[in-house]
């Protein structure tokens, strides 16, 4: 783990200096929730409807930003340098921080501000933060290894979504179902099965991803 | 120590580009690697270097008697080529830092100093590598190739870039680097090849 937390510092570290990643998902949801509450002006949208929006804004925030981390690396020729130095697996875990570090910065931004300028009660809030710390993860592991497969093809920005939101549907559907519920009740209970859902779909994710990744990397 | 090759093929979309290469290179020795350009040398070396898979044949590195497996080549072998980048938006001392972090080198800072000197990049550690003219980037991978202090160095065309102090600089390095260890290098400079103890020519 100390090397991907090397690796990690080190896109930190490129990310403050360029700030490409970050401009790119911040810009992204700031405009899109700009966009929305403009387009919907004074009629009051039921919970149902924002928890979607909710999560349609995070999913393409993140769909704008994740694949900055493998794209970067190759279009300014230093993967592989990065390949000669680390292995894949400390690769993936560093790259993998980095983009849940990013969308967590995004999201602590981000939902504070839609639930704002939306003016509704989370009747949860408890289990909403669970829902959108595990939808993070979820979304972070599944952009990351799609990242590595688009890096080296030619139409990489068209193909990154495209490839991306079959994986990460589950996490988009569950996220809506587990908010919808967060708005409006209280009782945990109610909330356990898609919790449940969402964490093995984590498990599930970034184990597959981690363990993919090396014959991703090194084709 | 010694680094052996045996029988390595390539071919790209059915043209072969190497095809049984083999040669074997013991410690306090070099090879050079010659050959019209798009003749395979860099594909050689990108194999060598496990940047690129092989169709056939094998490595073997063996050091103090024991085979080292190709998984773990990289921790024995540095490349300097001009395909190969550093970070733009760090500055030179902390690419170096970066190395050093993820192979573990010890006393990093003075090492790092003591060769950032060594390839005349003294007062610009602190620069971005951004700032670096052509020459200065090169120079700044050799550093880079050298912080671990490998068995083998492999360079691709070691002095494209450089201006005459930089080509010493480098003809330094190699001189050192192959009366102790192994150095490869592919060049089609004439100039280059007083270094070499042995040389192959690929040609497609």
């Amino acid at each position: 783990m100390h090397n991907s937390f090397t690796i990690f510092l080190k896109d930190i570290r490129q990310e403050l200096r360029s700030k490409a990643a970050l401009n790119s998902i911040l810009l992204f949801a700031i405009v899109t929730l700009t966009a929305i509450s403009f387009s919907i002006g004074s009629f009051a949208l039921n919970t149902d409807i924002l928890a979607a929006m909710l999560w349609i804004i995070i999913l393409f925030s993140a769909l704008s930003g994740f694949s900055h981390v493998f794209l970067k690396e190759e279009e300014s020729r230093t993967a592989d340098t990065l390949k000669l130095i680390a292995s894949p697996n400390d690769i993936f875990w560093g790259k993998l921080l980095f983009n849940l570090v990013l969308l967590l910065l995004v999201l602590f931004i981000i939902v504070p501000l839609f639930i704002a300028v939306f003016n509704f009660d989370v009747k949860n809030p408890g289990m909403f933060i669970i829902t959108i710390a595990l939808g993070a993860i979820g979304l972070s592991a599944g952009g990351t290894i799609v990242a590595a497969i688009i890096a080296k093809a030619s139409s990489r920005g068209a193909l990154f979504s495209v490839l991306a939101f079959p994986i990460l549907l589950p996490v988009i559907i569950l996220g809506i179902t587990i908010t919808r519920i967060a708005f409006k009740k209280t009782e945990i209970v109610l909330f356990i099965p898609e919790i449940q859902a969402l964490a093995a779909y984590c498990v599930i994710v970034v184990t597959a991803a981690a363990l993919l990744f090396e014959y991703i990397w090194n084709d | 120590m010694k680094f052996s090759v045996q029988g390595i093929s390539k071919s790209f979309n059915f043209r072969e580009v190497l095809k049984d290469i083999s040669f074997s290179v013991p410690a306090g020795k070099s090879l050079a690697l010659t050959g019209h350009n798009g003749s395979g040398k860099t594909t050689l070396l990108r194999i060598l270097c496990n940047l690129l898979r092989a169709d056939a044949g094998k490595m073997v590195f063996e050091k103090h008697g024991n085979e080292i497996k190709p998984v773990h080549f990289k921790n024995h072998f540095s490349l300097v080529g001009p395909y190969l980048q550093l970070y733009d938006e760090l500055t030179a001392f902390e690419n170096l830092e970066f190395l050093a972090r993820l192979k573990n080198i010890e006393d990093t800072d003075n090492k790092i100093y003591e060769i950032i000197n060594m390839t005349g990049l003294k007062g610009r550690a602190h620069d971005f590598v951004k700032t670096y003219s052509s020459g200065m980037k090169q120079r700044l991978k050799y550093a880079f190739a050298l912080l671990s202090e490998p068995d083998i160095l492999f360079l691709d065309e070691p002095t494209s870039n450089l201006d005459k102090q930089g080509i010493e600089v480098v003809y330094n390095i190699m001189e050192e680097q192959k009366a102790k260890k192994i150095l490869i290098f592919a060049t089609n400079d004439e100039s280059d090849l007083k270094f070499a103890d042995g040389i192959i020519s690929v040609n497609a």
